[in-house]
């Protein structure tokens, strides 16, 4: 039996969805046009739809195109086949997280894996934590400025103190630990 | 009229204190019920999916299995918290075989997806369930004059749902002249804000919310109405971070559509958190009681 080919890997990332058409892609580039983040990509999401048919495994993984995306999902309601490319830069952000693929600069990966640390260990997000998942890479005019906002916040009453957490928390995380070993994220 | 389950989301907790408090108002005014789940747990947002499909769904089939628990449809006033249960509820109503999946980890809290109820966004309870006229008929305090700019964003109608209109909508500008105020053209109004990219690619992000205030002041927007608290943070909070990054001077009132709702329905300011504001709503000050 023959490997999947990397195209075929990237279709059957969606699970829930039974898997995504890419190979019906005709090149049209409204994806890239209607994409509001394209100018920071590497490649633009035609181009990397392009790279998964041809198997440039080692090019797409190494590309930043699916951490800029920003799940606005307007290319996936514009596609003209109906490709969720949305939903395949959600599965490349998958793919390269389980493969521990780190870019320079790029704090997605960081940034997404502490999100559902902190999700998992209370079973809800607080904000302060997540910003500092940014701000340890972030220069000082950052700094700063967060702070600057954080004390906005704060005196208005919009900055919580403590970390919320759920109240059976100990079901929650056995709920988690049917789906996923959780020592993996802990 | 209907009462909901009510899943607020974390934001909702404190940084968007004012939605919840204005949803909350502003519905029962109207003689709606929401119901609060009673250990709802965090949707996610978008991280969940880019660790793990399966992890995401769970998390979001939880809430909707304490809706089921209660009989009632599930209403989430943010539009991540939205897309996320819409779609788990949605995909494990198809698919038998997910569900069974999941329905095992559920077990361990001793919940159980069935598929029997719907999710609603809060913006659509106002618009399809009681709808502008019934609005109509209640506003005691028109916002006359106003002239606001409706903020979709992304995740309220995206992905698309079934026939409904994602590029031209309409429904927004409805509601806003329901309670007497001037919608104006906002062509940027399906926009993204660049949602958590604000912490992930500042720049990206500060440049998206820039493109959406310059295109708010040239359309004559007083202020912005919007029906998500990360559009709401990124487009008021990081307003100032904007103006230091490329030199603009925008100083311009962001506000959720329940909010105005509100103040039409002659609810005191306070109740619906207006004060709350990072940039001064200013112009709400003469229907403000």
């Amino acid at each position: 039996m023959t490997k999947p080919s990397f195209s075929q890997e990237v279709d059957n990332l969606l699970y829930a969805a039974h898997g995504n058409p890419l190979r019906t892609c005709i090149q049209c580039g409204t994806c890239s046009g209607t994409c509001p983040v394209v100018d920071y990509m590497d490649h633009t999401p035609r181009r990397i739809i392009g790279m998964i048919q041809a198997d440039m495994k080692d090019e797409v993984l190494a590309s930043n195109t699916f951490w800029f995306c920003a799940s606005c999902y307007h290319c996936t309601v514009r596609c003209p086949t109906n490709i969720d490319i949305a939903g395949t830069m959600y599965a490349l952000k998958r793919y390269s997280i389980w493969k521990h693929i780190e870019l320079e600069g790029i704090l997605g990966p960081t940034f997404s894996k502490t999100f559902v640390k902190t999700i998992l260990r209370s079973g809800r997000s607080f904000e302060p934590l997540l910003a500092t998942s940014y701000l340890f890479s972030a220069g000082v005019k950052e700094w700063i400025q967060e702070a600057y906002m954080a004390t906005g916040l704060m005196l208005k009453g919009r900055l919580p103190v403590l970390p919320p957490r759920i109240k059976r928390l100990d079901n929650f995380k056995r709920m988690i630990g049917k789906i996923i070993p959780l020592e993996r994220l802990s | 009229m209907k009462d909901y389950a009510y899943f607020p989301g974390c934001s909702l907790e404190k940084t968007a204190l004012s939605y919840h408090q204005s949803s909350l108002e502003t519905a029962r005014k109207l003689g709606i019920e929401l119901k609060e789940l009673e250990d709802w747990n965090c949707c996610g947002a978008t991280t969940y999916f880019h660790v793990d499909e399966l992890l995401a769904y769970t998390l979001s089939a939880r809430n909707i299995a304490m809706a089921e628990k209660e009989n009632l449809d599930l209403v989430a006033p943010c539009s991540a918290c939205y897309k996320n249960s819409y779609f788990t509820n949605k995909h494990l109503k198809e698919d038998p075989d997910l569900a069974d999946h999941i329905n095992v980890a559920l077990k361990e809290d001793n919940l159980h997806f069935s598929g029997n109820i719907e999710v609603q966004h809060m913006i659509e309870v106002f618009v399809k369930d009681v709808g502008p006229e019934e609005i109509k008929n209640n506003v005691t305090q028109p916002l006359e004059g106003l002239q606001v700019a409706p903020y979709y964003g992304c995740q309220i109608l995206r992905p698309k749902k079934d026939n409904e209109d994602v590029e031209q909508p309409e429904f927004f500008e409805e509601l806003l002249s329901a309670i007497g105020a001037v919608p104006v053209p906002y062509p940027l109004k399906l926009h993204c804000c660049g949602g958590s990219l604000i912490i992930s690619s500042r720049l990206a992000s500060l440049s998206m919310v820039r493109n959406l205030l310059q295109n708010a002041e040239d359309s004559g927007a007083e202020i912005i109405a919007t029906a998500c608290p990360l559009c709401q943070i990124n487009l008021e909070c990081y307003q100032q971070q904007v103006n230091q990054e490329f030199g603009t001077k925008f100083s311009t009132p962001v506000v959720y559509f329940t909010q105005l709702l509100g103040l039409a329905l002659g609810i005191p300011a306070k109740r619906i958190g207006i004060g709350t504001e990072i940039v001064a709503a200013t112009p709400l000050a003469p229907f403000a009681k």
